[in-house]
């Protein structure tokens, strides 16, 4: 066992037990930095932050001496301690040997105290790992150096950049079980680095240490490993730059948590600051009101303050008498966050029930609280390969991407711009259950960021010059189905009628516009979009676009339908059943599907959500095609 | 020209911030005052959180009637100050039946605080109570939420907690369902004592030493201070001595183990807390009732 220190970087109890006052000084002006601790099971987190506990003196004797026969009951490093015990701490996990919920624990040194999310390895608790790096500045990483980067590595490191995590530790631990050998070290930092790349990590602080041992946790330069002229990891911890100083230097926001009025003299404003700096005679804007007023002051019981950060909870008064309350945010009148009911999110699922897709949850974010529904998801993320794969639904410990719409406007930022005005959960309206922790990443009409350059030349006026009311005919339906050959047909007889018209379909346009994108989830939802918003701009032209696309998801063609103006959107449905588009097989893809020689395949191995409400629907089996395009037009005139 | 905030600051700014969110979510919320320094550290970023209005919720002494005559006096002054409403309460039926820390061991605390709590909570309709405890108090601690939903019947599973990303709490919960809310969970006992000092926080004065009435029970150094009371209860009167002592955690009197001491003010204490090498609940026999896994047994059953 290694001796105890007792002056070290963590306290100086000659000083403790001469000058305690000048001591409680110094400490008053520590600062906090909350960090976790992730990695595959047996890397030795636990131990790890058992060493920091110890070596900081967070142990006390009495729990020593239970440590130490604990250690011999069911520890697992036979007479010597067993620090994963002090941090192992239910029941449960003492039996099992593993960690199973998220641990907070503290520990001082001189200049900082430090609050240690352990997270869990086990791979169905990535939820916990979320929940700890939600509100962590720093995480490490820790790898063994005997195995190396492990997909679980791979998945705890990904989980920290999405959370936004930017001081990443790479901690390669047990270097005493191989010898402190420099070239282990040196192929897993390769290694990660080739990793951390792939995945857009900017980058990381690689250590080799011993939680065990102790070498490079508090002393730098540990004699086992002469090679290494890094930081120990307390140094590095004591050095990085926390997140509320990150959030002082952006525009302020102050999300309302309460309104205080004690009396008809006094209404204060009271709320945690999310970012940036206020003081007295600001000009700021109440969202989503978009009143401004000024600062009259910030008050707190300790008197009135000159200025505020992020960080601070205070309370504000006005100068004006303005609407704001519970749900609505303050900020820097000139430069406000946006306002939106349309996001694109990033979603992580908390729940052992799959998401609902178009089920109304409860979203919280900041402390608005509204009713929300989320889309299909666009696609989900394997976090183990990173691969974008196509989901209906997202499962515990799924991540995936899909769009959020709430039932009223958000006041928000993106989640990579400010974590508190950009996070969220999601809530069950039956079971109160946090079902999951999301992340928008946009809003989809981005209105308020890129503004409107008016054309005097307006859609009406096209619309007027060749005398039709412009609509977008969306042909769905299974591949073979006819879709091109019925919108072929509609074309033709509009022609005749003089309308303008323009067929966009799906193979010709994957010649030019999207000839990027392949046949992944996430590149037929692009392919879909961009379809989308060509027919958007060609019904601003005036014209009557018909476009046939297999579209085999209804959040792509409800995409679709939001973006064009009410009643454009006319679907049509060509519902051909599957034996009968496989028997015609057109193109030979069935056979090729069923061979499996062609993967995602509408009906062999990917679904086909038909239409819940198409306004139009063509049976094939029945119709001609010239019927259905007859149909059709009977269907969509007058058309003026 | 904005200087990192302090890290007393940003668990100030926590506190604050968790105490706002019950008061604007819950329905009824109220405040667990145990007259203990937490409870004084907890009832002080209350006033903090509303001023210049008072907490708009009442604080609940859940009593045992066998605490320290000076906690009874500080907590009619306490709630006085703060401009709050001070409900006490009391299981009629441990009164009834006369439960004790010395005839009936574990059922004191049962009975009195655990079934008191959950009877009170149940009395008054709270749906949210705040309490007192910290994650370094103990190992069950340090896995628990800030915001911890207990079922209708106010068991805590610790296998199915809501998850809790950054600083969102969840406080949707259904009719006859509470929760408990721990807003200093991230404060360590200094940080406790550091704040008390900063702010000038008025504790009960047993945290300071002084010659005190003590007594040597089961090998426990123990404070006489109701001594009638004692000899009726015990059956025979205890050998007092006097000795300076005081005492690191408060509680039932003959449950709370007094320390020999001479930090009589309050950076003594912080020095003599900073130096010593026993663990702050030591002086608490309830943590070893039910072996390793006592506490977490406990709040299963509804203890807080």
């Amino acid at each position: 066992m290694t001796e105890q220190t007792t002056d070290s970087v963590y306290r100086t109890d000659a000083l403790i037990a001469e000058d305690i006052d000048s001591y409680l000084e110094t400490h008053q002006h520590k600062t906090m930095l909350r960090f976790i601790t992730c990695g595959s099971v047996d890397d030795g987190k636990s131990t790890l932050i058992g060493r920091l506990l110890y070596d900081s003196k967070m142990i006390f004797e009495d729990q020593l001496e239970a440590l130490s026969s604990d250690s011999k009951k069911v520890g697992t490093q036979g007479q010597e301690i067993d620090f994963a015990l002090l941090v192992d701490g239910l029941a449960a996990e003492r039996e099992q040997g593993i960690t199973i919920d998220v641990a907070y624990r503290f520990f001082n040194t001189e200049k900082r105290k430090f609050i240690v999310a352990d997270c869990p390895g086990h791979e169905q608790y990535t939820r916990n790992m979320v929940t700890g790096a939600s509100t962590a500045d720093l995480a490490v990483i820790l790898v063994d150096a005997r195995k190396g980067v492990l997909v679980q590595t791979r998945r705890h490191s990904y989980l920290c950049h999405l959370i936004g995590i930017k001081n990443i530790v790479l901690a390669v631990n047990k270097m005493d079980l191989v010898d402190y050998d420099q070239a282990t070290f040196d192929k897993i930092v390769a290694e990660y680095s080739a990793f951390a790349e792939e995945i857009g990590i900017e980058s990381f602080t690689a250590m080799p240490i011993s939680g065990f041992k102790g070498d490079n946790i508090t002393a730098a330069s540990s004699e086992n490993t002469p090679w290494y002229d890094g930081p120990s990891l307390v140094d590095h911890l004591e050095g990085v730059e926390v997140l509320s100083d990150v959030a002082a230097d952006k525009p302020f926001r102050m999300p309302v948590q309460w309104v205080n009025r004690p009396n008809l003299d006094f209404r204060g404003f009271s709320g945690l600051i999310a970012s940036g700096q206020v003081k007295p005679g600001d000009t700021v804007r109440a969202l989503p009101s978009g009143k401004t007023s000024t600062v009259k002051s910030i008050v707190t019981f300790d008197g009135e303050l000159d200025e505020a950060q992020a960080g601070q909870s205070v309370t504000i008064t006005l100068e004006d008498e303005i609407d704001c309350s519970r749900g609505d945010v303050l900020c820097v009148a000139d430069n406000p966050p946006e306002t939106a009911d349309q996001f694109e999110a990033t979603l992580v699922w908390l729940n052992d029930e799959d998401m609902h897709v178009g089920r109304g949850y409860w979203l919280k974010l900041g402390t608005q609280t509204v009713s929300a529904t989320v889309q299909q998801p666009k696609y989900r993320v394997d976090v183990n390969t990173m691969d974008e794969l196509a989901a209906k639904t997202l499962s515990l410990n799924d991540i995936g991407v899909a769009e959020v719409y709430s039932d009223k406007p958000l006041v928000f930022e993106p989640y990579a711009d400010n974590r508190t005005m950009g996070g969220f959960i999601l809530v069950d309206k039956i079971t109160n259950a946090t079902v999951a922790a999301g992340m928008l990443n946009f809003s989809l009409r981005r209105s308020q960021n890129v503004h409107w350059q008016a054309t005097d030349i307006t859609r009406e006026h096209h619309a007027g010059m060749k005398n039709q009311t412009p609509r977008v005919l969306w042909f769905t339906g299974l591949s073979g189905s006819g879709k091109s050959t019925i919108a072929n047909e509609v074309e033709k007889k509009l022609a005749l009628m003089n309308r303008h018209t323009f067929l966009l379909d799906g193979d010709n346009v994957r010649h030019g516009l999207n000839k990027d994108l392949g046949f992944t989830e996430a590149d037929r939802i692009e392919n879909i979009r961009r379809v989308g918003e060509v027919a958007r701009l060609m019904t601003d032209a005036g014209l009557i676009v018909l476009t046939a696309f297999i579209s085999p998801f209804r959040a792509e063609r409800q995409m679709v339908r939001s973006m064009l103006e009410d009643h454009e959107f006319i679907e049509v449905f060509v519902d051909t059943p599957l034996e009968v588009a496989e028997e015609r097989d057109v193109k030979g893809l069935y056979k090729k599907a069923r061979s499996g020689q062609l993967k995602n395949f509408t009906g062999i191995d990917s679904p086909y959500e038909a239409p819940e409400n198409p306004e139009i629907t063509v049976n094939t089996v029945e119709m001609t095609p010239e019927e259905a395009a007859d149909y059709i037009i009977q269907q969509i005139l007058p058309l003026k | 020209m904005t200087a990192t905030l302090t890290h007393l600051q940003r668990l100030e700014a926590e506190a604050i911030h968790i105490i706002r969110e019950v008061a604007a979510e819950a329905e009824k919320p109220v405040m667990l005052y145990s007259v203990g320094k937490d409870s004084a550290v907890m009832l002080h970023l209350a006033k903090k959180a509303f001023y210049p209005s008072p907490p708009p919720f009442p604080l609940l002494h859940v009593d045992t009637t066998w605490k320290f005559k000076a906690m009874y006096e500080l907590r009619e002054k306490a709630a006085q100050d703060a401009g709050m409403e001070l409900l006490v309460y009391q299981n009629p039926e441990a009164k009834e039946r006369g439960i004790n820390p010395f005839d009936h061991g574990p059922l004191h605390t049962d009975m009195w605080k655990t079934e008191g709590l959950k009877q009170a909570l149940n009395h008054y309709g709270f749906d949210a109570a705040f309490g007192g405890a910290r994650r370094d108090e103990e190992k069950s601690r340090a896995k628990e939420r800030v915001f911890s939903f207990r079922t209708a019947s106010h068991g805590w599973d610790p296998k199915n907690q809501r998850p809790e990303l950054w600083n969102l709490y969840n406080a949707k919960k259904k009719k006859g369902e509470s929760i408990r809310v721990f807003p200093i969970s991230n404060w360590t006992e200094l940080d406790v004592w550091q704040y008390i000092q900063l702010e000038n926080i008025e504790i009960v004065p047993l945290y300071f030493s002084a010659p005190r009435p003590t007594f040597i029970y089961e090998g426990g150094l123990f404070m006489a201070d109701d001594i009638e009371r004692l000899e009726e209860v015990m059956g025979e009167k205890p050998e007092i001595t006097t000795r300076s002592v005081r005492f690191r955690t408060l509680g039932c009197f003959p449950l709370t183990g007094a320390v020999e001491s001479e930090a009589s003010t309050l950076s003594e204490v912080i020095q003599e807390t900073l130096l010593t090498t026993t663990s702050e609940r030591q002086g608490r026999v309830i943590d070893k009732d039910a072996g390793g896994a006592g506490m977490e047994k406990k709040k299963q059953e509804g203890y807080f």
